[in-house]
C-alpha cells in the first residue's frame, strides 16, 4: 500500500502575481478546441542515482510523461511530452530559455533529486508563461520512490488548477468492478486503481459476485456488495489489514452502499419482504435508521457535500425518478420531470449539479441542478450507466455496456462539456466505477 | 432421458454429482461461488441412481419432472403474478406439499435494461411475489428463501425483447 503519510508538499515560493497571468483555460468551453499548447520536457536530475523505481534520470522522463498525459486527458491542453521536446539542463529549470519555446503558450519544467536507494525523492515542478516570460507557479513534492506517479499527478494538478481556476483532481483513485467471462456467468471482482488506470490492484478473487464499491473518504476502506455464501450483503473491506466485516447484521439483503461525506455514516438499501428502503447506520456499526418508507423501491442515495441532504431514486410514482430529502429522511421531494426514467443520482462534490442515468430509449449520462433544472445529456452510448464524480466536480466516469451476447462493459470518462470522452484503460472489462476524493 | 448406467456413464455421473455437491458446500473458507443451481441439469444434482426408473423423490430432478415449470416470467418493471404464473406456482406448491422435508430458494432476476441497484431491488420484489403466492397456497414461508440476482445472471444473452422477456423471471430451485 502506498504510504500516504510520507507525502509532504513543500511550497517553495508564493505564486507569481496573478494580475500578470493572462494564460488560462476554460473548463466550460465546449468548442472541443480549448487546447492550450504546453511543453513538458523530461525533468533533469543533477546526479543520476538508483532508486527502487529506476534511476532519477528515468524517473524524470516518466514523470514528465504522466504530467503530459494527465493534462491531455483533461481535454483542456495540447501537451507535448518528453518524446517531442528537447532535453533541458538543470540550470534551465529555474531560468527558462523562453525564445527556444516559441511554439508553445506554456512550459512545465522541473527536476528529480534523490540521495539514492530507498530514500525519498524530491520532485520540483515549475510553470512558465511563454508570452509573458514569467513564472506562474512552483511546487515541490517529497515522496517515496514508488510513489513517483503521485508527484507527477500533484504537479499536473497544480498546473491544471493554476490555469483553469478549478480545483485539482488527478491525484485520486478509483474503485470499480473488474469483469471477465461470459455474459451469463460473468466473473466480477472488486479492484482499485489510480484515476488514470495505473497502480491497478484486484481485491477479491472473483469466486463470489462483487458489486457497487465505494472508497471511504479517507481511502482507508471500501464498501461493496458481495454474494459470498449466496447472500446479498454489504461488507466494509479494510485496505490496510485486508479484513472485512458486515455493515449491518441482518437476514435481509443489503446493497447500494454509500458513505456520508465525513465518513461517519453509511447509507444502504435493504429489502424486507421484497420492499426496498434506504437506511443509515453509523460507519462503526450500530442500529440502522430507516429514512424512506414508501411501498415503492427506494434505493441508492448520495449526500450533498455538506451532508445536509440526500438525493436518491424511487419508483413510488410508477417509474424510476429522482428525489431529494433531508439527511434525516424528512422533506422527500421529486426533482426529475424531464420524461423517461431517472436513476443512480450522484451529488457533485461542488454541490452545484446532480449526475444521473437517464433512460429514454438508450441509457445516457446526464446532469441537472439540485432543483431538477437545466438537464443536459452528456453521452450517447447504447447503455451508459452510473456516473461518478471527479473530486473537483468537473469530470465524470461511468460504464458503457455493449449490446448483444458479449455484453462487454468498460469504464469511460467524460467532462461536463460532453466533448472530451475517453475510455479508462483497465486490464479486464470494467463496471461500477467509484471515484474517491483528492488523496490526503 | 435414461439413467441406465454403463460403467463410463456412471463414473461421469458420480463426478458431476461430486462437483455439484462441492459447489453447494457451505464450508468454503473465504468466498463461495454464486448459486449455481439454475444451470444444474437433473443428472448433476441427482445422486448416483439407486433405481434406474426415475428421479429420487424430493430431488431437484424430481421437482423439475413434477412441476409445470420451475420459473415464472414478468413484464418490464412488473412483479405481479398472473394466472399463468399461478398455475405454475400451484404445481410447485403441490410438490412441496408432497415433499414436506424439501426446501426451496426463489431466485429473482431482471433484464439488462435497468440500472444495477434498482434491478437488485426488482429481483427481490419478483422473488418475494413468487414466495408470497406459494405461502398463500399453504407452503410454510420458512421453507422458502429468496435471493435477487438483479441483471447479473441472464438466462438469454441477446439484447432484444425476446431475450429480455426470458430474463425477467423468478426461478424456484430446490435446496439440497
Amino acid at each position: 500500500m502506498i504510504r500516504f503519510a510520507s507525502f509532504l508538499t513543500l511550497v517553495l515560493l508564493a505564486f507569481a502575481a496573478p494580475a500578470a497571468a493572462q494564460l488560462s483555460v476554460d473548463v466550460t468551453d465546449d468548442s472541443g478546441s480549448a487546447s492550450l499548447k504546453i511543453a513538458v520536457p523530461a525533468l533533469p536530475t543533477s546526479q543520476s542515482v538508483s532508486t527502487p523505481a529506476g534511476t532519477t534520470d528515468e524517473l524524470g522522463v516518466k514523470i514528465a510523461q504522466v504530467i503530459a498525459d494527465d493534462l491531455r486527458n483533461s481535454g483542456l491542453f495540447a501537451p507535448t511530452g518528453p518524446e517531442g521536446t528537447r532535453t533541458i539542463a538543470m540550470t534551465e529549470v529555474m531560468a527558462p530559455n523562453y525564445p527556444s519555446w516559441g511554439g508553445y503558450e506554456a512550459l512545465v519544467q522541473g527536476f528529480v533529486r534523490s540521495a539514492g536507494g530507498e530514500s525519498d525523492i524530491t520532485v520540483g515542478c515549475y510553470l512558465y508563461d511563454i508570452a509573458l516570460t514569467t513564472e506562474l507557479d512552483r511546487k515541490g513534492y517529497v515522496v517515496a520512490p514508488r510513489d513517483w506517479r503521485r508527484a507527477a499527478h500533484k504537479c499536473a494538478d497544480a498546473i491544471y488548477a493554476r490555469l483553469s481556476g478549478e480545483s485539482p483532481f488527478f491525484d485520486s483513485r478509483i474503485a470499480y468492478i473488474a469483469e471477465s467471462g461470459s455474459k451469463e456467468r460473468r466473473v466480477k471482482r472488486l479492484a482499485i486503481m489510480d484515476s488514470d488506470g495505473a497502480n491497478h490492484r484486484f481485491i477479491t478473487n472473483g469466486q463470489a459476485i462483487a458489486l457497487s464499491p465505494r472508497f471511504s473518504p479517507d481511502y482507508g476502506s471500501l464498501l461493496y456488495v458481495s454474494y459470498v455464501q449466496d447472500r446479498v450483503r454489504i461488507f466494509v473491506y479494510d485496505i490496510g489489514t485486508g479484513k472485512q466485516r458486515l455493515v449491518t447484521e441482518s437476514t435481509n439483503p443489503t446493497f447500494a452502499p454509500r458513505w456520508s461525506p465525513d465518513g461517519r455514516s453509511i447509507l444502504f438499501s435493504m429489502a424486507i419482504a421484497g420492499n426496498t428502503d434506504i437506511y443509515r447506520v453509523p460507519a462503526g456499526g450500530g442500529v440502522p435508521v430507516r429514512l424512506t418508507s414508501s411501498p415503492g423501491i427506494d434505493v441508492g442515495g448520495s449526500y450533498s457535500p455538506d451532508g445536509s441532504k440526500i438525493v436518491f431514486e424511487s419508483d413510488r410514482s410508477g417509474s424510476q425518478q429522482i428525489y431529494v430529502m433531508n439527511a434525516d429522511g424528512s422533506g422527500q421531494q421529486r426533482i426529475s420531470h424531464g420524461g423517461g426514467r431517472y436513476a443512480t443520482p450522484e451529488w457533485s462534490p461542488r454541490g452545484d449539479l446532480i449526475a444521473f442515468t437517464k433512460m429514454a430509449g438508450d441509457f445516457n449520462i446526464a446532469v441537472m441542478t439540485p432543483d431538477g433544472g437545466n438537464e443536459r445529456v452528456l453521452t450517447r452510448g447504447w447503455q451508459d450507466e452510473a456516473p461518478t464524480w471527479s473530486p473537483n466536480g468537473r469530470v465524470l466516469q461511468f460504464f458503457r455496456t455493449s449490446q448483444g451476447s458479449s455484453g462487454v462493459a468498460q469504464v469511460w470518462q467524460v467532462d461536463l462539456t460532453g466533448v472530451n470522452e475517453r475510455r479508462i484503460p483497465t486490464p479486464l472489462s470494467g463496471s461500477d466505477p467509484a471515484w474517491g476524493p483528492l488523496l490526503p | 432421458m435414461t439413467l441406465i448406467a454403463t460403467p463410463l456413464a456412471r463414473t461421469l455421473m458420480m463426478a458431476s454429482a461430486f462437483i455439484a455437491l462441492s459447489a453447494c458446500s457451505k464450508k468454503a473458507p473465504e468466498e463461495l461461488p454464486p448459486a449455481p443451481v439454475e444451470t444444474a441439469r437433473p443428472a448433476e444434482t441427482a445422486p448416483v441412481a439407486t433405481t434406474p426408473t426415475g428421479p429420487v423423490k424430493g430431488s431437484q430432478e424430481d421437482f423439475l419432472a413434477s412441476v409445470a415449470a420451475d420459473k415464472i416470467y414478468f413484464d418490464t418493471d412488473k412483479y405481479d403474478v398472473d394466472a399463468q404464473d399461478q398455475d405454475v406456482l400451484r404445481s410447485q406448491a403441490q410438490w412441496l406439499a408432497a415433499n414436506p422435508a424439501a426446501k426451496v430458494t426463489v431466485e429473482g432476476h431482471a433484464d439488462e435494461r435497468g440500472t444495477r441497484d434498482y434491478n437488485l431491488a426488482l429481483g427481490e420484489r419478483r422473488a418475494n411475489a413468487a414466495k408470497n403466492y406459494l405461502a398463500s397456497l399453504g407452503v410454510d414461508p420458512a421453507r422458502i428463501t429468496t435471493i435477487s440476482y438483479g441483471k447479473e445472471r441472464p438466462a438469454a444473452l441477446g439484447s432484444d425483447e425476446a431475450a429480455w422477456a426470458q430474463n425477467r423471471r423468478a426461478v424456484t430451485v430446490t435446496v439440497q
